[in-house]
């Protein structure tokens, strides 16, 4: 870790204002992403500037939408009736994602704008274009089972590890940036963007701007909404691959539907040809299926990730089939 | 055997004497030591796996504030007992000796430490360490296991040792694998395993003198330790003092002497302060050793009757390219079953990776996920019950040394174990048991440790307060040894477990070995039982003599000890305190060293600790995903002294089993030669929501031929086997044979 000057800001504006003219400065939070990057110099902030006392916590209800605080914790979101009535599907991304204790540290701002779990970006003697470019991408011919098979450059194949994220695009968020001047909202879908030659940037966010709040639509999508997340142990790992699936049936007929992907893509990945083909259908496993196969062309693996071709559309019917309440 | 060393009555569960001080914190681990003047140091690793260093410029971590010195071999003070280069070896080849760090430019492995930069804070050599430039010149690597498989050698410790299990060893007829109706051939691989106990692996060194050094260390031997640092700085034994009162946790990574510990201990010396080293979490996957990656072959035959005509049993492990490391992969292969014809060849593959070391079940383990995987395979071939199979194929004596076995009550085991699991409800053919979605299976896999005991001395004293107090030099790296050793002494000595203490974890204690290979319980217990029963007799002579007024004219021989009381048999209202014996004659205590060691009956007999672990899995047809639902441990240890901390082993067993099974796995890019895999965000274990209820069943028999106490070890026997008991249950939930493990989701869809 470098040595790096702390500042505490209590309003947006101060925060915002903290970070102008210093390229080199970042918010913390929770901290639970970016103080492990710094310890091992991925990340080398010359400053930080400590968000926690602004006033960001609350949750919501306003006209035809929730606002969620950017600070807001993982654990409150997860916890809170409104979101877990209204929309369980976030609540259940939430504890997918992480522990107990990191979810009672992790923001909702952190959670979006946490870095990938590459090892290549981890390692700072290995080549990563995103943590240095120019330098390669050591996971394009190393080792990529945790890897990308949608959106991947020859630059960089490496995943948004975001839980939360997933549910978010699903459920057509969007975000609410403060920046010099003044706010902005981004559509959660073009929050994040795929690599393509500059891998260094995980998202659309300027660095002088703060996520302050994000906001869900209301939604028919509560009754019939699950997050089926397949990873290597039990609880505490990301995502092989993840899948938020959300039905708003009459009786047995999907009159909409929200299908989105965890550990696929450089962002949460949003299935919306998939969502289309289920309009109108009965829910069978077998229009689960067909819906499936759509949303995984166009997939690409690598040496190691190949399972995921197999594995992605297996865990979309099985989203599918609990959110219809099949099994 | 004499009857008054072995007291029949039964051991209770105790609570840790320790637990209290180690959940308030109290207990003091050894990154816990601050010492006035203390610095601290930061190792740098290297960035190449294979090659020699060009240059170090540490002039900017020199110029940061508080770094009092960066040490590498361009400026380190000579170690006198660094052996030169003639004798150590530094090609491709077996043999050789520990890394002699900072010795000179070359790097044999990644993050090999090749400088120490020392400060006045934990956080200023951090920064110091991230400032120091490094040029190499690179040469070619190889830490490709697979691809350079083929280099393997013969290890020298087979050729010193032709009766090692490492030495090449044929029983029976060479080809009747060819012959045998039923034939089972196949490939298993484990990949290299990190011990990765909670406890990051620490040191405090600290030159109390010139010529006197003091280390608060994280090791499983202060003994061997003690040894190993004072010939490192060629002075006598007595003056290297080694502290390692708490261990929090080890597996078997505190049993070797490592660079880091020599890094500490050169870096006191040469800043002339006290230096404490810890190391850090991706470090603990470089340079505190690790179960190395094997390569098996097993070819089993038998007959359709379901008796083993042969097993045949390869194996390649890896060691580092500068010092040997082997294990005992193939041991029970050659006495586990009753096949009239075996075979076992180990090799060795030395490689640009550090040295490996035991971890939990060593070499054991690792061998019985061959073996009891290819039982299973067999036991299908044939289409028999697995349990049936192996009972069949019993061993009533140790067919590998021709003796009889001390004690086995494996068959015990397979009779309980069955029943907890709910073995009638398995079904012989694969994929046929379902719970809603998920595909169950059942399965079973056996494990066997010898029963190694070594020399131990105990020091006890009883006070005139009727405490009893020992001494040893023994470590806990976990299993509750002064828990155990307090129960001994109670159940030897009638005096009651919170009158008693047991210290340990010092050199400046008498001699025991290390706490590894299980042999703890088995080798200071029977030191522990010899000093109390020494103590007893002082006691019973004293009571018998002029000044203890109760028993004036009773014998010696009618004399006894109860409860902390001397009675008179027979007469129970005649009673006397200890303490109150040693106030009537005027002494403060009463105190003896007693030395216990194997006596040379017992080496008429094999003598091994045998378990049996049982797994019921699920396992989600469509995700891969494998739940593991239900284990039951079965193990015959012979007595158990202290039930509660003996069940807790076994529970540690069977999750560290569940990790070996379904996740851990230290995956390296060998274009860097390099792991990718080194937190514990990308190197997976068990969490709670991966263990499921543990049941453990203990046989509880003791084997008097092994030791006084009975006991013949716990600690490996509860993680060998576990492994393929899981790898067997999934195969009999999905019909899909998992050889190379772990067990992750993508193999299984
Ligand atoms: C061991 C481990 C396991 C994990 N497992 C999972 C998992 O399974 N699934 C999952 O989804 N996540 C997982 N996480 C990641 C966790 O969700 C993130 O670390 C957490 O959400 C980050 O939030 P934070 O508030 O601590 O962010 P910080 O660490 O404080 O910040 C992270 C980044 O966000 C920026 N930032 C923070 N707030 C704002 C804001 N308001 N506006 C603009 N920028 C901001 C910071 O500058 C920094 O760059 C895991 C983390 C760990 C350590």
């Amino acid at each position: 870790m470098i040595q790096f000057q702390f500042e505490r800001a209590s309003t947006v504006k101060a925060s915002v204002n903290a970070m102008v003219n210093n390229g080199n400065a970042r918010f913390i939070a929770g901290g639970t992403n970016l103080v492990d990057l710094m310890k091992r110099n991925v990340m080398t902030p010359t400053k930080l500037v400590d968000i926690n006392a602004v006033p960001l916590k609350d949750i919501q209800q306003k006209n035809g939408v929730i606002s969620i605080g950017a600070l807001a914790l993982n654990s409150q979101v997860a916890d809170n009736k409104i979101i877990q009535e209204k929309y369980p599907l976030l609540s259940k991304a939430l504890n997918a994602g992480a522990s107990a204790q990191i979810r009672n540290m992790a923001t909702v701002g952190g959670n979006i704008m946490q870095r990938t779990r590459c090892s290549y970006f981890y390692d700072t003697t290995l080549p990563c274009n995103k943590r240095q470019p120019g330098s390669g991408c050591g996971a394009l011919d190393g080792l990529n089972r945790m890897h990308a098979i949608f959106g991947t450059s020859k630059d960089c194949i490496a995943v948004h590890p975001s839980d939360m994220c997933v549910a978010l695009v699903a459920l057509d968020a969007t975000v609410v940036v403060a920046g010099p001047k003044g706010e902005r909202r981004i559509p959660f879908e073009e929050f994040h963007r795929l690599p393509g030659s500059q891998p260094a940037k995980d998202n659309t966010l300027q660095n002088n701007e703060m996520i302050i709040s994000v906001e869900i639509p209301d939604n028919e999508f509560n009754k019939n909404a699950h997050y089926f997340k397949v990873r290597d142990r039990a609880s505490y790992a990301f995502a092989l691959i993840s899948v938020a699936a959300a039905l708003n049936m009459d009786g047995k007929v999907i009159k909409e539907a929200r299908l989105a992907m965890g550990g696929v893509a450089h962002k949460p990945w949003r299935l919306k040809e998939a969502e289309k083909s289920l309009v109108g259908k009965q829910a069978t496993e077998e229009v689960f299926k067909q819906a499936a196969e759509i949303a995984m062309q166009g997939a690409k693996a690598y040496k190691y990730n190949a399972f995921k071709l197999k594995l992605g559309p297996n865990v979309i019917v099985e989203a599918l089939k609990n959110a219809a309440g099949l099994v | 055997m004499d009857d008054t060393f072995f007291d029949k009555k039964d051991y209770k569960p105790l609570d840790r004497v320790d637990g209290r001080m180690k959940v308030t914190g109290a207990a003091r681990y050894s990154a816990e030591y601050t010492l006035p003047n203390l610095a601290y140091g930061v190792l740098v690793g290297s960035t190449i796996a294979k090659g020699t260093i060009r240059s170090i410029d540490s002039k900017a971590a020199e110029r940061a504030p508080g770094v009092i010195a960066v040490i590498s071999h361009q400026n380190v003070i000579e170690v006198p007992g660094y052996q030169p280069d003639a004798t150590q070896s530094t090609e491709p080849k077996v043999g050789g000796g520990p890394l002699r760090v900072f010795y000179d430019n070359k790097v044999y492995s990644n993050d090999q430490p090749i400088a120490i930069v020392v400060a006045s804070s934990l956080e200023k050599a951090q920064y110091g360490a991230s400032l120091v430039k490094v040029q190499y010149n690179k040469e070619e690597h190889i830490t490709d296991f697979e691809a350079n498989a083929g280099k393997a050698v013969v290890a020298a410790a087979a050729k010193k040792n032709p009766k090692s299990p490492t030495a090449d060893y044929d029983r029976g007829q060479k080809d009747a694998f060819q012959t045998a109706p039923f034939k089972v051939e196949a490939e298993y691989v484990l990949p290299t395993e990190m011990h990765n106990p909670m406890e990051l692996q620490a040191i405090t060194a600290h030159w109390e003198a010139d010529d006197k050094l003091t280390i608060y260390d994280k090791v499983q031997g202060t003994k061997t330790t003690q040894k190993t640092f004072a010939k490192e700085w060629a002075i006598p034994d007595q003056n290297v003092k080694v502290i390692a009162t708490f261990v929090g946790g080890a597996f078997g990574n505190g049993l070797h002497s490592w660079p880091h510990e020599s890094a500490a201990i050169i870096a006191a010396k040469q800043v002339k302060r006290p230096v404490k080293l810890v190391l850090t979490r991706e470090q603990m996957f470089t340079m505190v050793g690790y179960r190395p990656r094997t390569w098996q072959k097993i070819q089993m035959g038998a007959t359709k009757d379901g008796k083993l005509v042969a097993i045949n049993h390869n194996s390649i492990g890896q060691t580092s390219v500068y010092e040997e490391f082997t294990e005992s992969t193939l041991a029970q292969t050659r006495m586990m079953y009753a096949s009239p014809s075996v075979s076992t060849r180990y090799r060795l593959l030395p490689l640009n990776v550090a040295t490996p070391i035991w971890m939990r079940g060593p070499g054991e383990a690792t061998g019985a996920f061959a073996l009891e995987s290819a039982m299973d395979e067999m036991a299908h071939a044939i289409g028999m019950d697995p349990i049936e199979f192996r009972i069949l194929n019993y061993t009533e004596s140790d067919p590998d040394k021709n003796m009889p076995w001390s004690t086995k009550f494996l068959r015990e085991c397979y009779e309980e174990g069955k029943k907890r699991i709910g073995w009638e409800n398995r079904k012989l053919k694969p994929g046929l048991l379902r719970d809603g979605e998920w595909l169950v299976g059942y399965g079973m896999g056996t494990g066997t440790f010898g029963a190694n005991r070594g020399p131990a001395t105990i020091h006890a004293e009883l006070n005139k307060d009727g405490n009893l107090v020992m001494h040893c030099a023994i470590t806990d790296i976990g299993p509750g040894t002064a828990t155990a050793m307090v129960q001994i002494a109670s159940n030897t000595t009638g005096i009651a477990t919170e009158k008693i203490v047991f210290h340990l974890g010092s050199s400046e204690f008498p001699n025991a070995g290390l706490q590894g290979g299980s042999s703890t319980v088995n080798s200071v217990g029977p030191a522990v039982q010899a000093a109390c029963n020494a103590l007893k007799q002082q006691l019973i002579t004293m009571a018998a003599g002029k000044n203890a007024s109760a028993f004036g004219s009773a014998k010696p021989e009618d004399i006894m000890l109860d409860q902390g009381n001397m009675q008179i048999t027979g007469n129970m209202s005649a009673k006397l305190a200890l303490g109150d014996l040693l106030k009537q004659n005027n002494v403060e205590k009463i105190e003896t060293t007693q030395e216990s060691k194997a006596s040379e009956n017992g080496k008429q007999y094999s003598m091994n600790a045998f378990s049996m672990h049982f797994a019921m899995v699920h396992v989600h047809p469509l995700t891969g995903q494998v739940r593991v639902k239900k284990i039951v441990c079965c193990a015959d240890a012979g007595t158990i002294v202290s039930p509660k901390t003996a069940e807790s082993q076994m529970i540690g067993g069977a999750t560290g089993g569940i990790g070996m099974a379904l996740m851990e796995d230290a995956v390296m890019d060998h274009r860097f030669g390099r792991y990718v895999t080194k937190d514990f965000g990308d190197y997976h274990v068990p969490v709670h929501a991966d263990v499921p209820d543990i049941d453990v069943y203990f046989v509880n028999k003791p084997d008097l031929l092994a030791d006084p106490v009975g006991s013949k070890g716990l600690g490996e026997i509860a993680i060998i086997g576990v492994a393929p008991a899981i790898a067997n249950a999934v195969f009999n939930a999905t019909g899909k044979r998992v050889r190379e493990l772990p067990i992750t989701p993508d193999k299984l869809i």
